[in-house]
């Protein structure tokens, strides 16, 4: 059996408790100022590495927990809060501010960074907050050839490298079975999440972060997609009372409902 | 605490209001509201001088930690369970 080398990537993304404004431009949401955390799909897979290693449950031990992420120097903010709940080191890929990457970018940086890191896990968050994309670590698992479990709500180690995967479905659950090296996403119960305490990020700081730019990866940012326009939802139509059954009628008729 | 209290309590109380002061940074009433009760919750207990009172209260103050990170838990899961899950 061998021991686990777990790569999991974060992402820094807009607040999940903030209300997200489209810019004056209309080419996204405004980020300058607004508070930003990390991905919640991605504390989960966080919080899975770190578990896997303490409760012992993977026979061959884990050897390694990389946290890896791309983007603007404040990145870094989530990669040392991910080393305060228990991750090893850090890797934060530079990109500039504004230019994000897309999916199969992300996919490919992180192929790059399994092979170099010798990983044989990788655990992704399902989706980012932001995007919503949901596609990297299909991607991801595509390009590596290895076997994907999307969505686990809980994740079992067996004999000879094997791993259970089962995973929340319409109406049950779903079981599947996989050998090492594979690639799984979280889903929302996999686990609670512990909170980086102060003393814990303290200590998170004298942790190793390599600083790394997309060409040590032999990476290029090419986009594929265009944004056109980014609106708000339409505002909700108020609802209106009626004072009778007599008026409730002549309303719906009035509106062709009957 | 003035008249010599034992060193290691006095250090275990301020850790522990530094940190409850830590997790008031994401509160959702705000931090100065949640700043101002943690500092009366403390200041009420100051005269406190009894080692096992002492004690007593920095369970309390535990206590009181976890049951904000599980009240954050709490919000985020049930906050996500509503956008992702359509439940």
């Amino acid at each position: 059996m061998s021991a686990l080398r777990i790569l999991v990537p974060v992402k820094r993304v807009i607040d999940y408790a903030v209300k997200p404004r489209v810019n004056k431009a209309q080419t996204g949401v405004e980020t300058a100022g607004v508070k930003h955390s990390m991905n919640p799909f991605d504390e989960l897979s966080v919080e899975e590495s770190v578990r896997i290693r303490e409760k012992k449950s993977a026979p061959g031990g884990v050897e390694d927990i990389c946290v890896l992420s791309a983007g603007p120097a404040k990145a870094q903010d989530v990669l040392r809060t991910a080393m305060a709940m228990g991750a090893d080191r850090a890797i934060h890929v530079d990109v500039k501010e504004g230019e994000d990457l897309e999916p199969l970018t992300v996919a490919k940086l992180l192929k790059a960074a399994a092979e170099r890191e010798r990983s044989n896990l990788v655990i992704l968050g399902k989706q980012s907050i932001d995007d919503d994309a949901g596609q990297t670590g299909q991607m991801l698992a595509g390009l590596l050839g290895w076997p994907q479990a999307t969505q686990a709500s809980k994740v079992e180690f067996g004999e000879g490298d094997t791993v259970t995967v089962t995973r929340e479905v319409d109406g049950g659950v779903e079981t599947l079975r996989a050998k090492l090296p594979m690639v799984i996403t979280t889903d929302l119960r996999l686990n609670e999440p512990r909170y980086a305490s102060l003393p814990n990020i303290m200590k998170a700081k004298k942790k190793p972060l390599e600083k790394k730019t997309l060409a040590d990866f032999g990476i290029t940012n090419d986009k594929r997609l265009k944004v056109l326009k980014v609106t708000e939802p339409p505002a909700r139509q108020g609802g209106g009372k009626v004072e009778d059954v007599d008026g409730l009628i002549s309303k719906l008729k009035e509106l062709g409902a009957i | 605490m003035s008249p010599a209290p034992n060193p290691e309590l006095r250090r275990q109380v301020i850790a522990i209001y530094k940190q409850l002061l830590f997790l008031g940074r994401d509160y959702p009433q705000g931090y100065a509201w949640f700043r101002e009760r943690l500092h009366r919750a403390f200041a009420a207990k100051a005269h406190l001088t009894d080692e096992a009172e002492i004690r007593k209260a920095l369970a309390h103050a535990d206590f009181v930690r976890k049951e904000i990170e599980a009240l954050y838990y709490l919000k985020r899961y049930r906050t996500l369970r509503q956008r992702y899950d359509g439940a």
